[in-house]
């Protein structure tokens, strides 16, 4: 399933290039992140717990940046199992764009999922990734632009 | 005379302990020391297995062992086998792939089974196999024919080049296409047969126990055929020679076909109980029924009917490509080849048939019988073309069909089967009548009044059921023998217990066996009990599948009676002095005719057994054996109408009326039979409307639950008008052809006919949601638009 979305943030690109990169606000934007550490420059370990549907599992998982273009363009990976609920995995091209000094935030979303998870709640995966691809982004912002 | 012969409306004996909560299940087994397991399934449709890590689950609380597929193969384990060889055109076997009740390397299927944790409770079981951590490398996959049969699609057997299976062929081609070629009108049409999940009420379970002492395997189990389980789990799978397992399948809770194959599961029990030395319980959850219980159909086809000026067929040619699923189950390569070409030739006289099937591998379970098996494919075919044709040639669907219909039995069909009997037309007549076919036309004016759309369809319907000779079955590729026996053993208190080799999960058949009984010796059914299920008191049997326990089953039954029979008269007539001949049992006696000279039937039982005075040489007791084995296969046959109105506004369809006219030959319980036709014709619907089991693009099962998966209930159905108009079967002693299939052999066709003449278009497939049908009748819309 694919997903897109873009956000106004009102912060230089400097500053969105360096949070996205950011543990402590990834921690914060990610909707039910428990746990998240980096383990090099380009990779992270994250514990996160989602409810889909009927299912509600923890999963852990690795996240790791590729194809950076600083402070233009990312792209972000991420996969997790969910023991018994399956697994979910996706990926997130990011575009930043310099508006003054605002940020343009871009982004296409791919995510799939298996195991329990697809069985249960795959009426409900288009409309939950959605909802949390754009709830990432949303607290994304809000972070910056509290801080 | 009893009333409770063949004929009469018995109520169920079985029913009282069913209806108060007293069946005994597999589940409600509870053995000594008994253990769990949960098993460890794969989330992905393909990937290499890289590693297993148990370590953490071993090490959770309560957990016996976590069990491996290299420690099953190790062990000697036998590859699960399909038990039916299909030849492919070029001469060449299947290609079946292997299937390990562990996999080892390679998961092929969401659900695919990696290891089993056996644990003193099952949530301890489940907990860890939670914590199970395996290593998956994941792998490209494919979950449908036109997918696997792609150049360049992912391989998912290394032995099986493409995916495919088998490729195979029935029937005349050259003729059939020098027909279609001279043909004066021919209809083409692309059909595909929807996917289905079985769904019997009660999951699947399995309770085995291993006695140390006696080297010996008990395996309870949820299975329509108990002895080809042991059969199949001793020479195939070597869990245990057959004299050291005993399966029972008490009370089983449906099958619909689903548990005719021994399944990974029952393997993996029995195994870990040598393996633990102790029981080991498992009772499958709903969401891994759907995952590993082996689902039906799932045909694509493309076919082309020809006819001459006058609008006989003259030709008819079929190419379907199957999906098998990941392995190939025990009967999986039967159903699209045997049990589903044999049939295209449907009621009609057909002189050139021709059909081709390709079979293919995909990342999906496997797909095996259920419910009909290859015949609701077969059907859904045919009865779709004719109607089509008949619109195409602007005739009665009705009339084209009678023109066509086969008249004179036996008719031999260019399809192997023979038809025995049969009066298509007689059925076809008996349901326009019900149906009020005339009076069609004003109920369509006054439902388009109320703004609604009123169709009408039919499907003539014939399938094979009672399966069948076994040198014909074993000379098309089938590993047994389709016989059934029984034992009918009469106590010295005159009380008969029927051993018989067939399976009762749903069927009734601890009545309507009684009832042929009761017929037989005039004695009331609660004397006679049937045992049947257990490998240890029924010497051997075939089970319960393809409507074969009437045909099959009585029919044995029906032999070894005969026997009894003839000594219960014998030692009547020494005792009484009299001649055999005039002999006769009624009323609970066996009397001397004309005279008043009588013993009471438990006389005639404890004479038997205290042996004081029997004829000069005869062996005490009262005990006979017969083992039947079919002539030809029975050939159940009828006309169902469906008549639909369709909202146009909505496309929700309602299923106004439905008529069935069936001709099963002998009826023993006709009360049971119209509950099986009821049933039947529910499952058709919910096929033709309702159901699909439907996997994504990358094997995941997206109809997992109820939530996804819709199942008929009670207000999508209405209310069935069925009636008989029979013909005897010349095949068996009894005269039956067989019921338990025909409900949903037969509706899908009717419905689907019902709803394309309601909207006007010919292109709608099953499941016929509301959104397919609204989709439907847009194009109608559209292209009315264009003219």
């Amino acid at each position: 399933m694919d997903m897109s979305g873009e956000y106004r943030i009102a912060a230089p690109i400097q500053t969105v290039w360096d949070a996205i990169q950011d543990p402590e606000i990834l921690r914060g934007a990610i909707p039910g992140c428990e746990e998240l550490e980096k383990t090099s420059d380009t990779e992270m370990s994250a514990k996160v717990s989602l409810k889909i549907g009927p299912v509600k599992a923890k999963f852990a998982g690795e996240v790791t940046l590729k194809d950076m273009d600083a402070p233009n363009s990312l792209k972000i990976e991420g996969e997790g199992k969910g023991g018994i609920a399956g697994f979910a995995k996706g990926g997130a091209d990011v575009q930043l764009a310099e508006d003054g000094n605002e940020t343009i935030l871009t982004y296409q979303a791919e995510a799939q999922v298996g195991g329990k998870i697809a069985q249960l709640g795959s009426r409900l995966i288009q409309s939950t990734a959605a909802k949390l691809a754009d709830k990432f982004f949303a607290n994304l912002r809000d972070e910056l632009e509290d801080s | 005379m009893t009333d409770q012969g063949i004929g009469a409306r018995v109520l169920r004996k079985e029913d009282k302990r069913f209806i108060t909560g007293k069946g005994k299940y597999t589940d409600d087994i509870v053995q000594p020391n008994q253990a769990y397991a949960a098993f460890v399934r794969s989330p992905h449709a393909h990937a290499n297995v890289k590693s297993i890590d148990t370590s953490a689950a071993e090490a959770m609380d309560g957990v016996e062992a976590v069990l491996n597929g290299h420690q099953l193969t190790g062990d000697g384990i036998g590859n699960i086998i399909c038990g039916w060889g299909i030849t492919s055109k070029d001469g060449s076997p299947m290609n079946m792939g292997a299937w390990s009740a562990l996999a080892t390397d390679k998961v092929r299927y969401v659900g695919d089974a990696v290891a089993v944790v056996i644990a003193d409770s099952k949530a301890q079981a489940q907990a860890a196999a939670e914590a199970v951590m395996v290593d998956y490398e994941i792998l490209p996959a494919t979950s449908n024919v036109l997918a696997s049969m792609k150049e360049g699609a992912p391989q998912i057997h290394e032995n099986a080049p493409g995916n495919l299976i088998f490729d195979w062929e029935i029937g005349n081609k050259d003729e059939t296409d020098a027909a279609l070629a001279s043909a004066h009108h021919t209809t083409t049409m692309e059909i595909t047969n929807n996917r289905l999940s079985p769904n019997p009420m009660e999951p699947r379970s399995a309770v085995a126990t291993f006695d140390e002492s006696e080297d010996h395997y008990t395996l309870y189990t949820t299975s329509q055929n108990p002895h080809v389980a042991r059969l199949v789990l001793s020479a195939f799978y070597n869990v245990a020679p057959e004299h050291k397992l005993r399966v029972i399948a008490p009370d089983v809770g449906g099958g619909f076909g689903a548990k005719i194959y021994i399944y990974p599961e029952e393997i993996v029990c029995l195994w870990a109980s040598m393996k633990t030395n102790r029981s080991v319980k498992w009772t499958s959850t709903r969401s891994e029924a759907f995952l590993t219980d082996a689902h039906g159909r799932d045909h694509v086809s493309t076919a082309t009917m020809g006819f001459d000026a006058d609008n006989n067929i003259v030709g008819f040619k079929i190419n379907t490509k199957a999906n098998l699923g990941a392995y190939m189950s025990l009967f999986s390569s039967s159903v699209p080849t045997y049990l589903y070409a044999t049939l295209l030739s449907g009621q009609y006289n057909i002189a050139n048939v021709y059909c081709d099937v390709q079979t293919y591998y995909t990342n999906t379970v496997p797909v095996d019988a259920y419910r009909g098996a290859g015949r609701p494919e077969a059907a859904y075919l045919i009865e779709r073309m004719m109607e089509t044709a008949a619109r195409e040639l602007g005739v009665d669907p009705g009339e084209l069909r009678r023109q066509n219909f086969v008249r004179e039995f036996p008719h031999q069909t260019p399809v192997i089967m023979a038809y025995d009997s049969g009066d298509f037309a007689g059925n076809l007549d008996q349901a326009k009548a019900a149906a009020d076919v005339a009076g069609f036309s004003a109920r369509k004016e006054e439902a388009a009044r109320r703004g609604k759309l009123r169709g009408l369809g039919y499907s003539n319907y014939i399938e094979a059921c009672g399966i069948a000779p076994s040198a014909a079955v074993g000379s098309l590729g089938a590993g047994v023998g389709l016989w059934e026996s029984a034992e009918v053993r009469v106590n010295p208190v005159g009380t008969i217990e029927i051993l018989t080799g067939s399976h009762s999960h749903g069927q009734g058949h601890e009545t309507t066996f009684a009832q042929l009984v009761s017929e037989r010796f005039d004695l009331p059914t609660d004397n006679i009990q049937i045992v049947h299920g257990d490998t240890d008191k029924v010497q051997f049997g075939m089970g319960t599948y393809g409507s074969r326990s009437g045909a099959v089953g009585m029919s044995a039954i029906s032999k070894a009676l005969d026997k009894v029979e003839a000594k219960v008269k014998k030692i009547a007539a020494h005792v009484l002095e009299a001649s055999e001949d005039d002999i006769v049992i009624e009323g609970g006696e066996v009397k001397v005719k004309g005279t008043d000279k009588a013993m009471g039937w438990h006389e005639v039982g404890l004479s038997a057994y205290t042996a004081h005075n029997l004829p000069e040489g005869m062996e005490p007791g009262l005990k006979e054996g017969a083992f039947y084995d079919p002539t030809n296969f029975t050939f159940p046959a009828g006309c169902y109408i469906c008549e639909v109105e369709v909202d146009p506004q909505t496309g929700v369809t309602e299923i106004v009326q439905f008529t069935a006219s069936d001709d099963f030959g002998t009826i023993i319980n006709p009360m049971i039979v119209e509950g099986q036709v009821h049933g039947g014709i529910a499952q058709g619907i919910g096929q033709a409307m309702l159901e699909h089991a439907v996997y994504d693009d990358d094997g995941q099962l997206l109809s997992g639950s109820y939530m996804d998966y819709c199942m008929p209930r009670a207000d999508d159905v209405p209310n069935y008008t069925v009636s008989h108009h029979s013909t005897t079967c010349p095949g068996n002693p009894l005269g039956m052809k067989g019921c338990g299939e025909a409900g949903a052999i037969g509706s899908p066709p009717a419905v689907i006919n019902a709803i394309t003449d309601a909207i006007g278009n010919n292109n709608l497939s099953m499941p016929a949601t509301p959104s397919r049908v609204w989709a439907a009748l847009q194009q109608v819309s559209a292209a009315q638009a264009a003219e």
